[in-house]
């Protein structure tokens, strides 16, 4: 394995093609292989050098090159620091030589070059890529905590200056179709199609026998200056303040990369090599790309690839939906499923309802169109294909069900009864409830075995998730359907057994739970919305549960209360329920639609500040507790209370869990999702599953016994194992 | 046989003190930003008029008995870098035996170049140190030197940097000063420094800054604007609020001190020290070396303190410095006769009159930065030559010193009139 060789090399003429082509894998990435084989590739052109006029580095894959070799990075631990760092600056030698070799080298980009794959490209002198459908350009190893360390950051920088290489291709990690790359300069010039990629390339070696990098030439500077100009140095400290004000200290990538951005600026392209390796090691060794890295390539690779689709079920496609109730859930569901090219019928009680609900559809095509996002026919075509209607009779020939009335169990009944002689015999009936047990709706149905929880997540188009809820009676053939559904329209689909509350809604009421009872312990409002920012998530606790309302909770708990009481078990109370009574019975304080909750809002509805009766009714003076207390109280919440989902058979795998919790109720992505977060857990008494039970216990005893850790992840802990 | 000759030595030595006095102190008046009468003045100059006025003041004072010049300087770059101080010495024609070091500790600079040549003194290392400190800020602009703190992404990321302005506002609000409480302040700093100009309080320090030529080009402070009102503060915008929203820094100050939801922006240009070029020097020197040449010493430098704080909210140090310095010299907050805290931000001062319990009339009783302007480097030289002058013209015993310094630091210095 190791002998194998990444780069193929053939000569034609004195143009040397370098074609990258790892036999062992569908893709090119930095492994070992090819760490030795672009080493030999270099050490080959340096001798034959005289003989070579030009070089074309290009990639026999579908995409170009994929990047780092993630399975081995994930593996990182501190005392691989000097291992990494001397593979970081091998990586970047042998592309600074080829780049320094005197003669000029053409990057022709096939495919998607994302993070490796780009900084290879960028050591050439040229990048001419071709402009192919599903192509990606961009750095985006921050997405996975890590920074580009094969001298993403160092070229950008030389090549874009330190501002815009920050903002438009390294703190976000944008991903760019080839024309947008090109805009922003990553690539010189585009080609339709892969085959006229090497004729453009030889077209320019032919032109330009001598070439150099800009940061090559004497007198180069880079663009927009660095610290020692006067007017970039007038604006620099405010960079990492907004970079705190937005990530709130959570992630440690883009902190190294702005400082490997600003401290390379400093010195010889070199010496920044140096410092960027550093930056990328000492995030490789860190936790926070472990946990995002599972979350966000390995996770989600698993479940993109349907993981959890019953294997055995053949592909459908959905032709025509019926979504019923034209509230703010079914009108994003219905514009989801018209946009992805699904006939939608959008069924309301009266005619009135049912086009304001196709209104949201107009309103946001309408933006995109005047954005000139949309091209106005495929708007047009969108609008075409959502009926809005008040008869059941419309429902005709539909092969899917989203039923997105209130969340009434009588209502979704009757709702049901009606419309199950009318649509397709087959269709699948699908709920878009977010609480309601899905095995007690399936009861009003002549066919429970086509009856499915589907749970999407509000602003419908802009959230990615959907949290597919399989019945006691729903079969794999359904399950199946759901699956393709959200493929059919982009959502990343997990899959849950039935609950109340399935698994996203009930742990996020944990998370704004523990909040509101830090309220009514008496500690600053301020600080619990503080502990929740700087913990990670992207919503305050009590921001969010205003614009929940109040009443929501206090429904849900009801009903769950009614439920327990009916099966003759014990209803555990949580402090927050008291605080939450008081605000709405005493105080009037229901949340942001009915005037204020939390919070105080403007008569443009705009927040302005914490409700002052919080602190006259609720805060106790000089009452604290450590702040690091305050934001894992939030995060163990969830935690335990996905391990409990286990234990109850709700969740199925740990990669829904993980996607899920981040996607779905915004747990902080920085911690790879809620059972990573175990996982991954540093605390001051441990790491791991191991640390966190010890934590919980801490907890327990200073906050309440609802901290205590379930059995199961106890064991676990105890063998030193991961939750798997 | 051996404590018996210790014992001789330092019988020896205790023939005279081993204090550090106070022989005389000089200061500049301040000139005001790029319009001002000192921008055409370079910061040598400043300091080499200062120089040649101590020579004058003091014609018994021989200068090859000088053993260092300590020279306070924020930015040291430009007009300021390569140690200014040597320059100075350099410049006006002192002994080359003279020595010259340029320190930087903020805005505490001047202090602690005093404080510095105290402790030289006093080690008996050095008898004879002029010390205290210079900027021209209308040609050297604040910041303009860099640095890791706030221009280095990691560091500045990792200790919470914020500019000092919201840190003032940070101050005020977790005090609850309100805006008229710092306008209100600012008033009386006018007022005060109005009165001292009338009845030529500074007279004894003022040095009028002249030309090659002899030509006057400023004899008093230019910054102070004696007709203030709260009225006419009032109507003034406050300076730091975009800096802390667009520039980000609101919310690096929130997430330390997260009980405060927001930061209430008080302070403007009229409730902040004002922007000013100046110097100042002070003669310290061992009662020996004073009693040798014929001097007269005027104070002692009693004790003097130097303390860290948290550097976000920045500007508190003066509270744990004073403390400190209280408890060295063994006394109380009611055996001081005078408190002079430069004035940074008004809510600087509120909060450490607050915190000590100092009474309004012990506290910056001839005004302050607000009204004359805060030359950084030199300003700690300055109050304590104006403390000195106080003490003498009030028959009074104590006074301290002290100011907040960036990073979140104090210095404070307790002296005593003899």
């Amino acid at each position: 394995m190791s002998e194998t060789n990444t780069i193929r090399w053939t000569n034609e003429d004195g143009i040397v093609v370098l074609t990258m082509d790892d036999p062992n894998q569908g893709a090119n990435t930095m492994n070992a292989a090819y760490l030795r084989s672009m080493r030999e590739t270099v050490d080959r052109v340096l001798k034959e050098k005289d003989a070579i006029k030009g070089i074309i580095l290009t990639s026999a894959k579908k995409t170009f090159f994929a990047g780092g070799d993630l399975k081995d990075l994930i593996k990182a631990r501190p005392e691989d620091a000097e291992r990494l760092t001397t593979w970081g600056n091998e990586l970047k030698a042998q592309l600074r030589a080829l780049e320094t070799c005197g003669k000029p080298v053409v990057a022709a980009i096939n495919g998607t070059a994302l993070g490796g794959g780009l900084e290879i490209a960028l050591a050439c002198h040229r990048r001419i890529a071709a402009d192919v459908k599903g192509s990606l350009i961009g750095l985006p190893e921050v997405t996975l905590g890590l920074l580009p360390g094969g001298g993403g950051v160092t070229r950008t920088v030389r090549m874009m200056g330190i501002q815009e290489a920050l903002m438009k291709v390294l703190l976000q990690g944008q991903r760019y179709k080839p024309s947008e790359a090109k805009k922003h300069g990553l690539v010189d010039e585009l080609v339709g199609t892969v085959e006229e990629l090497l004729p453009a390339a030889k077209a320019w070696l032919a032109t330009n026998p001598s070439a150099k990098q800009p940061w090559d030439l004497p007198g180069y500077k880079i663009p927009g200056g660095t610290p020692m100009t006067p007017s970039f140095a007038a604006t620099l400290p405010a960079f990492p303040a907004n970079l705190r004000k937005q990530v709130k200290g959570t992630m440690p990538a883009p902190r190294a990369i702005m400082a490997a951005a600003v401290e390379g600026s400093q010195v010889d392209i070199e010496s920044a090599f140096l410092i960027e390796t550093r930056y990328f090691t000492e995030l490789a060794i860190g936790q926070v790309a472990k946990n995002m890295t599972k979350a966000f390539f390995f996770d989600l690779s698993a479940i993109n690839a349907g993981a959890s689709r019953p294997k055995d079920q053949p592909k459908t496609t959905v032709k025509k939906v019926a979504v019923i109730g034209a509230g703010m859930m079914g009108a994003g569901i219905a514009y989801v499923c018209a946009k992805a090219g699904i006939d939608v019928v959008l069924k309301d009680m009266s005619q009135e309802a049912a086009d304001k609900g196709k209104a949201y559809s107009t309103k946001l095509v309408d933006k995109g169109v005047s954005r000139g996002k949309v091209p106005k026919e495929k708007g047009d075509a969108l609008l075409a294909r959502i009926t809005a209607t008040a008869d059941y009779k419309d429902l005709a020939g539909c092969d899917m069900v989203i039923e997105a009335v209130f969340e009434s169990e009588g209502l979704k009944h009757k709702v049901f009864a009606e419309l199950q002689g009318v649509v397709n015999k087959d269709a699948v009936l699908g709920s878009n409830t977010s609480t309601l047990p899905i095995t007690k709706l399936a009861e009003g149905v002549e066919r429970p075995a086509d009856f499915i929880g589907l749970h999407f997540f509000s602003p419908v188009d802009k959230m990615p998730l959907l949290e597919i809820i399989a019945g006691k009676k729903t079969s794999d053939a359904t399950l199946a359907k759901a699956f393709d559904l959200a493929a059919q329209i982009g959502k990343t689909p997990i899959v849950v057994n039935d609950s109340r509350g399935f698994f996203t809604s009930r742990v996020i009421g944990t998370f704004l739970n523990e909040a509101i009872a830090m309220v009514g312990e008496g500690l600053a409002p301020a600080s619990i919305e503080q502990a929740g920012a700087q913990a990670g998530y992207p919503a305050t606790p009590l921001q969010l549960m205003d614009e929940l309302t109040l009443t929501l909770p206090r429904k849900i708990r009801k009903e769950a209360e009614d439920a327990a009481k009916a099966a003759g078990k014990e209803f555990p109370l949580h402090a927050s329920y008291g605080i939450i009574d008081t605000l709405v019975e005493k105080y009037d304080r229901k949340g942001r639609s009915t005037g204020g909750g939390f919070y105080e809002y403007g008569a443009d509805g705009k927040r302005t500040h914490l409700w002052t009766g919080l602190a006259e009714h609720f805060v106790k003076k000089g009452h604290s507790i450590p702040f690091e207390d305050m934001k894992e109280r939030m995060l163990f919440a969830e935690a335990l209370e996905t391990v409990k989902c286990f234990d109850e058979g709700v969740l199925r795998t740990v990669a829904d869990a993980n996607i899920g919790s981040i996607m779905g109720i915004g747990f902080p992505p920085w911690t790879g999702g809620v059972i990573q977060y175990i996982n991954g857990y540093e605390g001051p008494s441990g790491n791991g599953p191991r640390g966190f039970v010890m934590r919980a216990r801490q907890l327990a005893e200073r906050y309440g016994k609802h901290f205590l850790p379930p059995a199961s992840l106890v064991e676990i802990a105890e063998k030193g194992k991961l939750w798997e | 046989m051996r404590t018996f000759t210790a014992g001789i030595a330092a019988a020896e030595r205790n023939i005279v003190s081993n204090e550090a006095f106070v022989y005389d102190a000089v200061r500049t008046p301040r000139g005001k930003g790029k319009k001002g009468a000192l921008h055409s003045v370079k910061p040598v100059s400043l300091l080499t008029g200062l120089i040649d006025a101590l020579r004058d003041r003091n014609p018994t004072l021989d200068t090859n008995r000088i053993d260092d010049m300590v020279v306070g300087v924020v930015t040291p770059i430009g007009d300021q870098g390569a140690d200014i101080a040597r320059t100075a010495v350099l410049a006006a024609g002192l002994p080359n035996t003279v020595g010259g070091v340029q320190l930087n500790r903020f805005c505490a600079s001047g202090l602690a170049a005093i404080n510095f040549a105290a402790q030289q003194v006093r080690s008996g290392w050095e008898g004879m140190v002029i010390a205290g400190g210079v900027e021209s800020m209308s040609r050297v602009p604040m910041g303009y030197d860099g640095g890791a703190w706030a221009m280095d992404p990691a560091t500045s990321y990792d200790t919470y940097f914020v500019p000092q302005g919201i840190s003032a506002d940070l101050i005020a609000t977790i005090e609850g000063f309100s805006r008229d409480d710092v306008d209100a302040y600012a008033v009386r700093s006018q007022q005060r420094a109005a009165v001292a100009w009338t009845e030529g309080r500074f007279k004894r320090s003022i040095v009028p800054v002249r030309d090659q030529n002899g030509v006057l080009i400023l004899d008093h402070d230019e910054h102070m604007r004696p007709d203030t009102t709260a009225e006419s503060l009032g109507k003034l915008n406050p300076a730091f609020t975009m800096m802390g929203e667009a520039g980000g820094f609101d919310a690096v100050a929130l997430q330390k001190y997260h009980q405060v939801e927001k930061i209430d922006h008080v302070h403007t240009g009229g409730n902040s020290s004002g922007i000013v070029d100046g110097s100042a020097l002070v003669l310290v020197g061992s009662e020996k070396l004073g009693k040798e040449m014929g001097l007269t010493p005027r104070a002692r430098i009693a004790a003097v303190a130097t303390s860290g704080a948290d550097p976000t909210i920045m500007l508190t140090g003066p509270t744990p410095a004073t403390q400190k310095l209280l408890a060295l010299a063994g006394l109380k907050v009611d055996d001081i006769d005078l408190f002079e805290l430069n004035e940074a931000f008004a809510s600087v001062v509120l909060k450490y009159q607050r915190d000590l319990g100092i009474p309004s009339e012990k506290l910056n009783v001839n005004g302050g930065a607000i009204a004359m302007g805060h030359p950084l480097g030199a300003t700690g030289a300055m109050i304590f030559g104006t403390m000195v002058d106080e003490l003498e013209r009030r028959k009074a015993k104590r006074a301290v010193v002290t100011l907040c310094i960036g990073g979140g630091m104090g210095v404070a210095t307790l002296i005593e009139r003899l």
